[in-house]
């Protein structure tokens, strides 16, 4: 990267560009009925269940993290209240992608 | 100072935000969130173009501020409420600007830009035109400010907190998991800090959790002596300002300091102590 970014969220969740190599990928698209929530937030928590991060969902429902090996928990807020965990397992250039429906 | 002095609920923005001594300012990292969609009359702030200095590591300086609050049509009288994303991060940041500089009457708004839209509230993308004003500020009030001789003075001494998530305390993450982990920097915590995430002081929906419950959090979980002075870090500063709020302007402790070299100035320092795993 070359200029410094803060620790807040990416613009529009999913669009910064992913270099996956010694990264460890958590991505993926919320929907509710197939359509797209723009929306909303992911929010990444650990395995002892921490927030670790959270990022605005992109126009296309998108969201990304960049993690560290081992298991992690996502977890998804729209308005309604309506949220859903999923847990997905990362490794080092690996990309762990996530469809979540709410 | 108590809470409803510093802080207000979405139900009295709706309420104030017509009000001509109010102005509404949204600041956020993702800048492009203001444009897709604000509060009626909230001007923006932009956390880097804006409030930091373009060529050297340090935040816009008196005269930028004055100039900068002056453009935006902000007055020395005006009540500033303060929202955003992420928590209120950047809003947080924001508002220890403005108590640096002096300002006199500034809120958060509780939950910031989450909270309004998961409740479905009204968004406009409409900017407002606002007079342009002559605004004075203050010399900056060091005294809500850590530098990084103080902070290695502080090992040991003073109360240390560190905000970053636990992964980034242990040094398994250099950066927040949103962002790619190429820093250079080393990993790790300053010796003697406290872990407590900023995170544990915010519901899920971004309200600061009671008076009751961060008093415990801080003081009867993770052991901080609220005698002592207190400095509080993240990565750049601005989950520390959130901290900072909870501490100085939530539960009134008379000396926090936010260090806003944070850990991107401290983990990049020649022989400085490091600790590395869980605290100590």
């Amino acid at each position: 990267m070359s200029e410094a970014q803060g620790c807040g969220a990416p613009a529009g969740g999913a669009a910064v560009p992913a270099t996956a190599a010694g990264e460890a990928i958590i991505e993926g698209h919320v929907r509710r009925a197939g359509t797209p929530l723009s929306v909303g937030y992911a929010r990444l928590l650990n395995d002892g269940g921490e927030f670790v991060a959270e990022v605005p969902l992109g126009q296309d429902g998108g969201f990304r993290f960049f993690a560290a090996p081992g298991s992690w928990t996502v977890r998804v807020l729209v308005p309604g209240g309506a949220s859903a965990d999923q847990t997905v397992t990362a490794g080092y250039g690996q990309r762990a992608a996530l469809e979540v429906s709410v | 100072m108590s809470r409803s002095d510093v802080l207000v609920d979405a139900d009295w923005v709706e309420a104030h935000l017509d009000d001509p001594g109010v102005v509404l300012v949204e600041v956020d990292e993702d800048t492009s969130a203001y444009d897709k969609g604000h509060i009626r009359n909230a001007v923006k702030l932009d956390w880097k173009k804006d409030l930091q200095d373009p060529v050297r590591r340090d935040f816009v300086d008196r005269r930028g501020f004055e100039q900068l609050l002056s453009e935006r049509g902000i007055s020395n009288d005006d009540t500033v409420v303060l929202y955003g994303g992420n928590n209120n991060w950047f809003a947080a940041y924001a508002y220890w600007y403005f108590k640096l500089y002096g300002h006199r009457s500034v809120k958060l708004l509780d939950g910031g830009r989450k909270k309004w839209e998961l409740e479905s509230r009204e968004m406009v993308t409409a900017v407002p035109e606002r007079a342009r004003t002559s605004y004075q500020a203050t010399v900056q009030d060091s005294s809500l400010r850590a530098m990084r001789d103080e902070v290695i003075a502080a090992i040991g001494k003073q109360n240390l907190v560190d905000v970053r998530s636990p992964d980034e305390f242990t040094g398994k993450l250099l950066a927040p998991a949103h962002l790619p982990q190429e820093q250079a920097q080393r990993a790790g915590h300053i010796p003697t800090a406290k872990n407590v995430p900023w995170s544990k002081a915010a519901n899920d929906d971004g309200t600061f959790k009671t008076d009751d419950d961060l008093r415990t959090l801080y003081q009867g979980d993770a052991g901080l002596d609220f005698g002592k002075d207190t400095i509080a870090y993240c990565r750049i500063g601005e989950r520390s300002a959130h901290t900072w709020f909870v501490l100085h302007e939530l539960l009134g402790l008379p000396r926090v300091k936010n260090y806003d070299g944070s850990w991107t100035e401290y983990g990049s320092l020649v022989g400085v102590p490091i600790e590395l795993g869980e605290a100590r």
